[in-house]
């Protein structure tokens, strides 16, 4: 459907991917482990009605009906997006600021951290069911709560004008632009504040593989391959020239490297 | 024991050459998908790694024969040749599509590549294995190397190897697909291995002996 938002001042000057590739490229394992398994096998998913819980330290606990969250101020967030499999894309997300979120709930003095949860639906997600599944469910992240409330970090609820394709994360997803876009927990039932760093679902996968801020780093190789270079989805095509340098914090260094300064980056992957 | 009808001898050479222009058609039609713009998403990945699939696919086919002539009497120990040497040049393509369509010739990047990545050090053994392997496939190699032309093409076991491992080791989760092709190559490598028990069974059967290398079993 469509979705109105005002314009917003985090409108990244590049070429946007084109729809297409944005709703057809991805990754979200609950569907599927392929690109193009998320929008062959969502149709099927119900994102209305939605509820978000909101728990854990915070004055006011509160499960938020979709309509609630959908009657927030939106914005328009023309952001990059580095998948950590090294490739890219640059995606106009509508949502509202996490940070916005938070307030309504209050969180309370030892509140540290904030933890994601994704929906379990087997019926729905058939990459929940079977024999194979690749991952522990129910998909699970984490931020530190100064990066939660960081005016970058939104959760989104529509792109390109339009509330979220199923594939993409519908109804509601986060969207942390500066770290890769496993951070980006999609579906979203549950949001905790704890005193205690979350779990996150590729960490507890291959933990020396994804760290728990997985701030985008060019300088930090995934052991795999090297990070220092990206794919851009949707441009040069075959033999044209797509490959780009991967930016510090994906090009957000300037809004975001005071959140970690002291900290070792290397240890802290 | 042999189910099927035996092909004619005067097509055997034209079944061969049938089986090199259908190898080819996969690679041939992904690069008309990719150059046309009709790959989703990532078309220079997908086209890479369709190579790599195949390439695995030929190797496992080819490692398939001997022991679908021992265990059920066909003989298609003509096409061996074909299979690998198309395996041969889609590693060569998967190779060529990596540093050219996606690396662009950055050899310092490559060569990074190469030294650091377990699986890429993997991949590329593999494919420096396949060349002595492909070099040598002509009769005059067989004739001229004699039995130690089998012994170099043992090499296979452990090109197929890798090429499962490269293959699970590239991906994020190691799924049926990946598990697949590892599951193939162990059998047909723990084939190899019980062989010789299977044949001191059957020792009253004569031997299948043949003059050109090409006929054993490798």
């Amino acid at each position: 459907a469509p979705l109105t938002a005002s314009k917003s001042q985090y409108m990244v000057d590049e070429t946007l991917t084109p729809e297409k590739d944005v709703t057809s490229y991805n990754n979200f394992y609950e569907f599927g482990t392929g690109k193009g398994d998320p929008v062959a096998n969502a149709t099927d998913f119900k994102a209305t009605p939605w509820t978000v819980k909101v728990d854990g330290l915070v004055g006011k606990p509160k499960e938020f009906g979709l309509e609630e969250l959908l009657a927030l101020p939106l914005e328009e967030r023309v952001y990059r997006m580095r998948c950590v499999e090294a490739w890219s894309m640059v995606i106009p997300w509508i949502g509202f600021p996490l940070a916005a979120l938070l307030d309504k709930v209050e969180p309370l003095g030892d509140a540290k951290y904030v933890a994601f949860e994704t929906v379990v639906r087997p019926e729905e997600m058939p990459g929940q069911s079977g024999f194979f599944q690749p991952l522990p469910w129910p998909y699970v992240e984490g931020l530190r709560l100064d990066e939660a409330r960081h005016p970058l970090a939104i959760l989104a609820v529509g792109v390109y004008g339009k509330t979220l394709p199923n594939q993409n994360g519908a109804p509601i997803r986060l969207v942390v632009p500066w770290k890769y876009g496993f951070k980006g927990i999609k579906s979203i039932v549950r949001i905790t504040l704890t005193d205690k760093q979350p779990p996150s679902t590729w960490n507890l996968s291959a933990s020396n593989e994804y760290g728990f801020y997985a701030n985008v780093n060019p300088e930090v190789d995934h052991p795999r391959w090297s990070q220092a270079s990206e794919n851009r989805i949707g441009e040069g095509g075959f033999f044209g020239a797509n490959r780009r340098p991967t930016l510090p914090f994906n090009g957000y260094a300037e809004e975001v490297a005071g959140l970690y300064s002291g900290m070792d980056l290397r240890a802290n992957f | 024991m042999a189910g099927l009808p035996a092909l004619p001898r005067k097509y055997h050479a034209a079944s061969i050459w049938l089986l090199y222009a259908v190898g080819l058609l996969p690679a041939a039609y992904g690069f008309y998908l990719g150059a046309t713009g009709r790959l989703p998403g990532n078309p220079v990945k997908e086209f890479e790694h369709l190579l790599g699939l195949w390439a695995l696919r030929f190797l496992v086919l080819a490692l398939a024969i001997s022991p679908i002539r021992d265990l059920f009497g066909i003989n298609w120990v003509r096409y061996r040749r074909a299979l690998g040497l198309l395996a041969f040049w889609y590693v060569l393509m998967h190779f060529l599509t990596y540093m050219v369509l996606d690396q662009y010739l950055n050899f310092a990047a490559i060569i990074t590549d190469i030294a650091k990545r377990p699986f890429i050090t993997i991949g590329m053994a593999a494919f420096v294995m396949l060349i002595p392997l492909a070099l040598t496939s002509n009769n005059w190699s067989i004739r001229k190397l004699g039995p130690r032309w089998v012994r170099l093409h043992k090499l296979v076991y452990i090109i197929a190897a890798c090429g499962a491992l490269h293959f699970a080791m590239a991906v994020k989760v190691v799924g049926p697909e990946q598990w697949l092709y590892i599951v193939l190559v162990l059998l047909l490598l723990a084939y190899r291995l019980i062989r010789p028990m299977l044949r001191g069974k059957k020792r009253a059967r004569p031997q299948a002996t043949s003059v050109r290398g090409q006929e054993r079993s490798a």
